[in-house]
């Protein structure tokens, strides 16, 4: 299947979602108005690579900001992601964090205690 | 040749000139870093953002304190520009247009963001009952009430579902301040004010 890349902007995330590899990358801001219209079509991808996925899948999460309206979002991309762990395949997901952003780091823990799927939270250096 | 209206105009334009340095004295005593009244749109707010990054960054803002007040500018802005969008357009022949006002200015150990804006009276009651509901919790419950709106299946059609002020009021730390000012039967004036402080 195909992959997914896409240029980041000042509202929007850089996406890499790369089938062949198994390897899915959100960097940057994520501050969309309408988070729904950018996101829709990463969840479809998400949805058609559980089908046949890579055996192992390493999601990595490097946002700087997100606004609330993304946070629904992420949750979906998530949930989908916990679906595929369940069905017995290998799932990580990488959530990355500036020294002292404690709120960023807050964020991703949120997510660990609803999502069923291993969490890793890196701390990155400045 | 001088008549009664020439100089009513006169006047006028003096009074607005006056007015005008009164209105610069007023933004630079309370340290005002931007203010705009009108309609909040996406380039708007991008460039807002872009301006407030700047001056955080040329004032030398901790990474911490700079963070918490983009986050919270974001959703300040964003909750004006969706309310915008559900504010019925027959709300112009009562004499009030689409228009909201925002502020931000520098405070004792952070940043002030105060922003203002048209609200159907009907929707006073239940939006009042939120902000309360989130004032009378403490952090851990406001974690626990974040994570159970996060995952209910709730959402408005832009994607946020209500999540914003809860967002605000765990980012900074403090109460919601905000009012109501009744216009009429119909409409009221909603003021909500923000303070982001570096408090570590």
């Amino acid at each position: 299947m195909d992959s997914i890349f896409i240029e980041g902007t000042p509202k929007t995330p850089n996406i890499s979602f790369d089938s062949g590899k198994g390897a899915l990358l959100l960097k940057g801001r994520s501050i969309p108005e309408n988070s729904i219209e950018f996101y829709k079509p990463l969840v479809d991808w998400l949805e058609a690579y559980s089908n046949s996925p890579q055996p192992k899948t390493v999601c990595d999460i490097q946002l700087e900001y997100f606004n609330t309206s993304s946070s629904k979002c992420l949750l979906d991309l998530f949930k989908k992601m916990e679906n595929m762990s369940k069905n017995g395949n290998e799932i990580i997901i990488n959530w990355y964090y500036e020294e002292d952003d404690e709120d960023m780091l807050e964020a991703g823990e949120d997510y660990q205690s609803i999502i069923n799927v291993p969490f890793k939270m890196i701390e990155m250096q400045d | 040749m001088h008549n009664a209206t020439d100089k009513s105009v006169m006047t006028e334009e003096k009074d607005s000139a006056m007015n005008i340095y009164d209105l610069y004295h007023r933004m630079e005593s309370n340290k005002v870093v931007l203010s705009f009244k009108g309609d909040v749109t996406s380039e708007l707010m991008s460039s807002i953002l872009q301006i407030i990054e700047q001056r955080m960054d040329s004032l030398n803002e901790t990474p911490r304190l700079r963070k918490k007040v983009y986050n919270v500018l974001v959703e300040c802005l964003q909750n004006l520009y969706h309310h915008i969008d559900e504010v019925p357009v027959a709300s112009e022949k009562k004499g009030f247009d689409r228009s909201a006002i925002f502020m931000i200015s520098l405070s004792n150990n952070g940043y002030s963001i105060t922003t203002g804006n048209y609200i159907l009276t009907s929707r006073k009651k239940s939006f009042r009952d939120r902000l309360d509901r989130i004032n009378s919790l403490e952090p851990t419950d406001l974690k626990e009430l974040y994570k159970e709106v996060l995952s209910s299946d709730s959402r408005s059609d832009k994607g946020g579902g209500g999540l914003g002020m809860i967002d605000i009021a765990r980012k900074t730390g403090k109460k919601l301040n905000y009012d109501f000012t009744p216009l009429n039967d119909e409409y009221s004036f909603f003021s909500l004010n923000i303070n982001v402080e570096d408090n570590n």
